[in-house]
């Protein structure tokens, strides 16, 4: 009897180790390593070795010669989370509550681009936003942009490639949250004197926000570390955090200030997103 | 004193509405309905499930836009007017309470919308009359269904609205709680005076709380009158099988004797008050409750102002503590239903006992034989379709 419930007990911990092992050994391993590189003397190299002398003077390097990209990331992450915000909720909320029999179709167009790689999807922005591309020569046309005025290889191309590419993670988690959504509660609203906008901004949004949490994170902490983008689509000029720890790793070779990069990006995500999802307070909503 | 009985006055005013129709594609809904509601009424809607009672109800509450008619309430034409503007308020099959909002914010959300002040002091006082004092901080899902039910009642009774409606409410209760909530809303509306217009499948529920029932069947009203005159004058078969059961039996008019109208019923000779006959010449069916009927062993004497029905054989016996329930096979095939109390007046007849049925004239009622004689009988639906209905 309590060897039968010992071993039930026991069976929840067998089914997480599978998972348990995959991540100590490509998670935690890993993580562990970049940590203890990021302590590493700088003055090692690939070919002599790197010495263990606990330089914490490396994240001081790394914080006084790449503030601005890591700003810039921030900034860059930001603003496509919003923007991808702005375009997504619209968007899920036609496809939840207003698409009819047209919901599943519009579902498999938002994960359409999924069928083409990152890279071709981001390489086709820089065809639509090239200096002779019709976007351009329309928004000269309005007089919007100058004559001269370029989108490629500007912040506006970078995140604008952002929030295209991250869209779809956004869209999805708000698509789920708002769907399940009762509609006889906005009924409810209506009923005790909530005109349509105040039903939706005393309901439907606050129910929502499980999904505008999720969307942003899914959003926020990948372009916060995107380096693709500013390298196809902008300049140096326009480097995130992302570009310098590529450089740092693959073209410098310096391993120590490049994994304190990382560990610097890791922490303020990590911290940005527990301060956020405290001040959202959806944790009785999910 | 002089204060609560204006606001008594004020709280409600007539709902009527006026050949109001609801078509969904070419399904009429609700066809060319015509209702008063007199205000401080506890009306109830009363039908089986897809007869359009619900439809209604989100007219008044401006859920749903009729195709033609007019509704008004208190004179004044409200067909029209978006949900937010209409006085009245409803509680929702679920209560679709604000999952996000606690107790006092839900019930508050009617007032915050209208601006009103003093939110704290009215809040309290309507969680006290809910006997919900204690509740204010929690959430919806931290409280038990019945609770639930009382928040919903009370967010929709805080605005003081013309008209209260009430969808199923109790639907989701289970039934010790349903009877505890039918006599604690029926408490509160007299508390109130609000007209209460409630929407329910449940006959009993129905009887139990309404001062005046409507019978609505497909998209019509069959009947409408206070529970007692439904149930002893039903006007319809449907009425009189929806509403409680009802023995209909075949019969032909044969003479009309003063107040009383004589039937021939396969050979029995039966009579019923004319104010109690919806048909006074060619076939009816001859009604009668399945609880004023008595058994009687085969051969008894004839009573005087009382019907008879001999050569009747028990095929069916049934004991449901207070009561049993018998089923008589009568000579024409048909069997019918009687319902006895367990007085203990006589020992209970078996299974193949030869019986008479006696019942008083004056329960006697008389019905079109056109209509269809299983109509609102559930239990019959079901054999026949094979799902509950």
């Amino acid at each position: 009897m309590s060897g039968a419930r010992r071993r039930r007990s026991l069976t929840g911990y067998y089914l997480l180790l599978p998972g348990m092992l995959w991540l100590l050994l490509f998670f935690a391993v890993p993580t562990i390593q970049l940590g203890a590189t990021s302590l590493y003397d700088q003055n090692g190299s690939l070919d002599t070795g790197y010495a263990m002398t606990w330089s914490f003077g490396n994240y001081i390097d790394a914080l006084s010669d790449y503030r601005a990209p890591f700003l810039r990331s921030l900034l860059y992450a930001t603003s496509a989370t919003v923007l991808a915000l702005l375009l997504a909720y619209p968007l899920a909320y036609a496809i939840a509550f207003k698409a009819g029999r047209w919901k599943n179709l519009m579902l498999v167009l938002v994960i359409a681009p999924f069928f083409t790689s990152f890279l071709v999807r981001t390489l086709a922005w820089k065809s639509i936003l090239s200096d002779n591309g019709f976007v351009v020569s329309t928004l000269q046309a309005l007089h919007i942009l100058a004559p001269d005025g370029r989108l490629l290889a500007t912040c506006v191309a970078v995140i604008t490639g952002l929030t295209y590419n991250f869209l779809p993670f956004m869209v999805l988690p708000l698509y789920a949250s708002l769907e399940k959504i009762d509609l006889r509660l906005i009924e409810a609203g209506k009923d005790l004197y909530a005109n349509g906008f105040t039903a939706f901004r005393k309901i439907t949004l606050p129910l929502s926000m499980p999904g505008v949490v999720a969307g942003t994170l899914l959003t926020f902490i990948p372009a916060a570390g995107d380096y693709i983008n500013t390298k196809l689509l902008g300049t140096p000029a326009q480097n995130m955090i992302g570009n310098v720890i590529d450089n740092l790793f693959l073209v410098q070779l310096n391993y120590p200030i490049a994994a304190a990069c990382s560990v610097i990006l890791m922490v303020v995500i990590v911290l940005m997103v527990l301060v956020y999802v405290r001040r959202a307070g959806t944790e009785e909503l999910v | 004193m002089s204060d609560e009985s204006t606001r008594r006055v004020d709280a409600g005013a007539d709902l009527t509405l006026t050949s109001v129709t609801k078509r969904f594609g070419t399904f009429a809904a609700v066809d060319d309905l015509d209702l008063v509601v007199e205000q401080g009424r506890f009306f109830a809607l009363l039908g089986p499930s897809g007869c359009g009672k619900t439809t209604t109800l989100r007219m008044v509450a401006g859920l749903e836009e009729p195709t033609s008619g007019i509704i008004t309430i208190g004179g004044s034409d409200i067909t029209r007017l978006k949900p937010y503007k209409r006085p009245v308020n409803t509680v929702f099959q679920n209560y679709a309470l604000f999952p996000h909002l606690d107790i006092e914010e839900n019930v508050a959300f009617g007032l915050r919308r209208r601006g009103v002040k003093d939110v704290k002091k009215q809040v309290d006082d309507m969680l006290e009359l809910v006997e919900l004092g204690s509740f204010g901080k929690r959430r919806p899902a931290q409280l038990s269904g019945g609770q639930q039910q009382r928040v919903a009642l009370a967010r929709a009774l805080i605005n003081r609205p013309r008209v209260l409606l009430l969808d199923e409410p109790l639907g989701a209760l289970d039934l010790k709680l349903r009877r505890q909530m039918q006599i604690e809303l029926k408490r509160i509306q007299t508390e109130v005076g609000i007209t209460f217009v409630h929407v329910t499948h449940d006959q009993e529920e129905a009887m139990t709380m309404a001062d005046t029932i409507a019978v609505m069947n497909k998209g019509v009203i069959e009947q409408m009158g206070p529970p007692t005159e439904l149930y002893d004058r039903p006007a319809t078969t449907f009425v009189s099988n929806f509403l409680g059961q009802s023995n209909l039996v075949r019969a032909e008019v044969i003479a009309r004797h003063g107040d009383e109208i004589v039937v021939d019923a396969s050979g029995n000779k039966l009579g019923a008050p004319a104010d109690r006959a919806r048909r006074t010449q060619g076939t009816v069916w001859v009604g009668v409750r399945p609880e004023k009927v008595f058994l009687a062993t085969a051969e008894s004497e004839p009573q005087d102002g009382s019907n008879l029905l001999r050569s009747g054989v028990v095929s069916d016996v049934s004991f449901i503590g207070v009561s049993t329930q018998y089923l008589v096979r009568m000579p024409w095939g048909q069997e019918l239903t009687v319902f006895e109390q367990n007085s203990g007046a006589r020992e209970p007849f078996t299974v193949g006992a030869n019986v008479d049925l006696h019942w008083l004239r004056a329960h006697t009622f008389l019905l079109d034989a056109q209509q269809d004689v299983h109509a609102g009988d559930q239990t019959y639906a079901e054999l026949v379709t094979g799902a509950p209905v």
